[in-house]
């Protein structure tokens, strides 16, 4: 009865929904494809196949913290990468996919507002960075440190080179908050206008612009770089409203991050660090205070980060920089990997599976099978319910493994009927009435189906946690079944055995009950007795 | 046919009609004649990996899309002369591509297959692109999947061992999983269906699905275990009633289950062909069968075998075997003081020891009183009185 309000209320949510089909994986519905080809750093034309294979892995986990269901990635040719992702658009693919995520943080040395013609009056406040277990301060007007005055310090044979120089004078990252800029890079600086292309090399010294172009900044050599963060996660903090990217850093890093932030702190050179996300400065926090524990937060600097923007940053992030450059070639929608008559055929095959299950079931517990088809049914119908409702939220899409997941879970919903069924024949024959043995085998079969319920539902959360892509899908039903049985035993086997009991028909093990006498293995059901006495006796067989 | 059958019937009424634990060598040995025979069948045949795995040929031929491109290209691919070529995966790719997949093909099946799709689609055959694609489902996913998986199996073993307060139960149910999976592997080579990464999520399945059912028999056991003291029994024999009063849920169970896969996997084989449906059914099939016929043979005869290494159990049974004694001479000294003949008849064995052949547990031969000794009865708990 509760089952049933369950049932209704699962189906009623579908129905405000408006969805009432799970999101399907690949193989069943198709999805979108994008071929990316890789561009050598170094031009000769030969693509490194273990890069392409690096770059595979990061896309291919990129991909899957989508949580979308199974993603397909694969490197083809000597330069190409295929991605084929169910449930995407084709712009947030492309976004994900094309982002090589080259990240590094470089000490300010000059920043500049730039006039831009349609950017608000004033300069946005510069975000700050704390270390994130201190309260949050509030942030201070925008100071950037700005450039000497040009009249005294340019010498006028000094012509702007298009970068900052690269003959080899590199500076390495433990120099590299030593670093002064020279006549020379001041020039380039003044030059320097936005939209004018950069020269991101971590050595270097870096001349960009905030995305939006409205600042220009002359940067450092890199302090630390996008391969020392361990880990990144993106979530709205307290007491605030918007999207932040929450960075960890290795134990490199997190040293040369607190090396550089307590220089900064003093101000030298200037109190802000940069950001700089594939050569465009992110956020370019104040730092008021030393951070030792190698923390740090990104948020999307005046204009803030979107949930998507942030999500895909911290993703990116969090699996590292592509080590090549890859241009999209082509995004297309691609059809599904199965004929429709694969799936036509598995549903079939499934659904004779059942009457055949139907049949076993009739022979084995006569008129008592209608209960385990019930369970049956309504293991299928609060599994596919569910799976539209929470296959949304977590990104779970029905593949055709998933069907096999459900297939063996509803065998397990159908087994809990059974262990039941046999413990009640036991207590029968210990001489207890039908009806009390249906309360004591319930006691004593509750427990087998809770132990083994609990390992089947500990693999399925193991493999949800642990698995790759591919795998989490079958694991997410493989959990929901197991739970959606011990639901099903405990709300609707028991009391609709408890009920059925109460019928002269069943209660007495008429024929044709699967409760007769010679099904047990009795001569003769106990006569029921007026008096309920308790029930403690000995177990004698 | 109609022994097993009244067998089963008596064994649905509850009796206690198999003595499976006893002969727990040859439950043994048939799972080792079965798993060499998977091992040799790795070796010899090894696994037919698919594309994911290996890599393959990709082809895109310039065709308009309808709904029956996918069928044509299939047949058009398939009967180009080239061996081997009943797996491969069409997809379309928006309106005006077929993509064609095969395993890798060497220089002159590469032309073959080419030109035949290049004659289907009325255009030469550089229009077809071909490339070499890598595997998606490389090294690192693989390893990534493999630690997954020994993570899991530590993880629940732990589990079991706590709720059961037993390790040896939690190894017993985790060399069962092993088997299980070896041998779904194993017919997996000699059969010689393609490994994909279906197939490995049915072997995923497998695995919950094993220790679901090793878990229900050892709750049985562990339930009859506890009542020892009051049953005068041994270990094993008290494992071996658990196995007779679970044999008949499991045996219903795995063929509830079995059922609807046995429906996938005939329909995967003889109606659909190729695909993943069969390569995931068989898989699945293998494995429940292997499942539930390890949770009850394996299981629970490498628990017996732990169980009764362990000092506990040796004092358990040196106990039995003297109270057996002193009920013999009970019934010797009643005879004599009856005044009759020396009965010849032998005791009643409660408890047979299978591999225990250590001397100390033969029973002593009756000793005259020595002066010191009790005379009066021994001291027993209420509970074991009751047993009695």
């Amino acid at each position: 009865m509760v089952i049933l309000v369950v049932l209704a209320a699962v189906y009623g949510t579908m129905g405000g929904l408006q969805s009432w089909f799970p999101k399907l994986g690949l193989d069943l519905r198709g999805g979108t494809t994008i071929t990316l080809t890789a561009a050598n750093s170094t031009g000769s034309g030969q693509v490194d196949r273990n890069s392409l294979e690096q770059a595979r892995t990061i896309i291919q986990q990129r991909v899957d913290s989508l949580g979308v269901g199974e993603s397909q990635v694969t490197t083809a040719g000597n330069n190409q990468i295929t991605v084929s992702v169910p449930n995407v658009s084709q712009d947030r693919l492309r976004d994900m996919v094309g982002q090589t995520a080259l990240l590094n943080f470089r000490v300010v040395y000059y920043g500049q507002t730039v006039s831009v013609p349609s950017a608000s009056p004033s300069a946005a406040p510069s975000p700050q960075a704390q270390p994130s277990t201190s309260a949050s301060s509030a942030p201070t007007g925008n100071n950037l440190p700005t450039a000497p005055a040009a009249s005294a310090a340019a010498t006028p044979t000094l012509k702007p080179s298009a970068y900052p120089s690269l003959a080899g004078s590199g500076t390495s990252q433990d120099k590299a908050l030593a670093w002064q800029p020279t006549e020379q890079d001041f020039a380039n600086f003044q030059a320097y206008s936005c939209g004018q292309p950069v020269n991101d090399v971590a050595d270097q010294p870096l001349m960009t612009c905030d995305r939006e172009g409205t600042t220009k900044y002359l940067l450092g050599p890199t302090v630390v770089t996008g391969n020392q963060v361990t880990n990144a996660s993106a979530g709205i903090p307290q007491n605030q409203l918007q999207w932040v990217v929450s960075l960890e850093f290795d134990q490199a890093g997190t040293k040369l991050f607190a090396d550089a932030t307590t220089q900064l702190a003093q101000g030298v050179p200037s109190k802000q660090f940069a950001i700089v996300l594939d050569g465009k400065v992110v956020s370019a926090p104040q730092v008021n205070e030393v951070i030792p524990n190698g923390r740090a937060q990104i948020d999307g600097g005046s204009t803030g980060f979107t949930q998507q923007a942030a999500q895909n940053l911290a993703s990116v992030l969090k699996y590292g920089a592509l080590p090549l450059s890859l241009s999209i070639d082509s995004v297309d929608t691609v059809s599904p990997v199965l004929g429709g008559e694969q799936l036509q055929g598995a549903l079939i095959a499934g659904a004779l599976g059942l009457v055949l299950v139907a049949a076993f079931a009739i022979a084995i517990y006569r008129s008592l099978s209608w209960v385990v088809m019930a369970t049956i049914v309504l293991a299928l119908g609060l599994t596919y319910g569910l799976l539209v409702l929470l296959g949304q939220s977590l990104g779970v899409a029905l593949n055709l493994p998933g069907v096999a997941g459900a297939i063996v879970g509803i065998g397990v919903t159908a087994d809990s009927f059974v262990i039941f069924f046999e413990r009640i024949k036991d207590e029968v024959r210990a001489g207890r009435t039908l009806r009390s043995s249906v309360e004591s085998g319930w006691r004593k079969a509750r427990g087998t189906i809770l132990i083994s319920d609990g390992v089947q539902l500990l693999s399925a959360l193991v493999l949800f946690i642990l698995s790759i892509g591919a795998v989490r899908g079958f694991a997410f039903i493989l959990g929901l079944t197991t739970l959606i049985d011990i639901v099903i035993t405990f709300l609707f086997t028991k009391p609709m055995m408890t009920l059925l009991m109460r019928t002269r028909y069943y209660g007495e093990g008429r024929r044709g009950s699967g409760l007769e006498p010679a099904q047990i293995g009795v001569d003769s059901l106990p006569i029921r007795r007026r008096r309920r006495t308790a029930a403690s006796t000995p177990e004698e067989a | 046919m109609a022994t097993p059958f009244r067998a089963l019937v008596r064994l649905s009424h509850g009796e206690n009609v198999f003595d499976l634990l006893s002969r727990r060598r040859r439950w043994y040995v048939i799972s080792a004649v079965v798993l060499t025979l998977c091992i040799v069948g790795l070796f010899v045949r090894g696994l037919n990996l698919s594309i994911e795995f290996r890599g393959g040929s990709d082809f895109r031929v310039p065709h308009a899309v309808t709904a029956t491109t996918v069928t044509e290209a299939q047949q058009v691919v398939a009967k180009s002369g080239v061996p081997d070529l009943s797996d491969i995966t069409v997809t379309t790719i928006g309106a005006n591509t077929v993509q064609v997949q095969t395993r890798s093909l060497t220089s002159p099946e590469v032309t073959e297959v080419r030109g035949a799709l290049a004659r289907w689609a009325g255009v030469p055959s550089e229009q077809v692109s071909y490339s070499l694609i890598g595997a998606s489902w490389g090294k690192q996913i693989t390893q990534k999947g493999i630690i997954a998986l020994s993570v899991f199996l530590v993880l629940v073993g732990i589990a079991i061992a706590l709720y059961f307060r037993d390790w040896r139960m939690a190894v017993a149910a985790i060399v069962a999983v092993l088997h299980d999976l070896l041998v779904t592997i194993g017919i997996y080579a000699w059969v010689g269906f393609s490994v994909t990464p279906a197939t490995l999520t049915a072997l995923l399945t497998i695995l919950g699905y094993s220790l679901y059912d090793t878990m229900v028999v050892f709750d049985r056991v562990r339930e009859n275990v506890h009542e020892l003291p009051s049953h005068r029994e041994t270990y094993t024999s008290a494992a071996n009633r658990s196995l007779n009063e679970v044999l008949v849920r499991s045996i219903n169970t795995t063929i509830i289950g079995v059922l609807p896969v046995l429906a996938l996997l005939i329909a995967g084989v003889f109606v659909l062909g190729t695909g993943p449906i069969k390569d995931l059914s068989l898989a699945m099939f293998v494995g429940m069968i292997a499942g539930s016929y390890s949770s009850i043979f394996i299981a629970a005869s490498l628990l017996v075998d732990m169980k009764e290494r362990t000092a506990e159990m040796r004092d358990w049974r040196r106990k039995l075997a003297r109270h057996e004694e002193r009920e013999r001479q009970r019934e010797e000294s009643l005879a004599a003081a009856m005044g009759a003949q020396t009965t010849s008849t032998a005791p009643v064995v409660l408890a047979v020891d299978v591999n225990d052949t250590s001397a100390d547990v033969a029973p002593a031969p009756p000793q005259p009183l020595a002066p010191g000794d009790r005379h009066q009865p021994q001291h027993r708990t209420r509970e074991q009185r009751r047993g009695h």
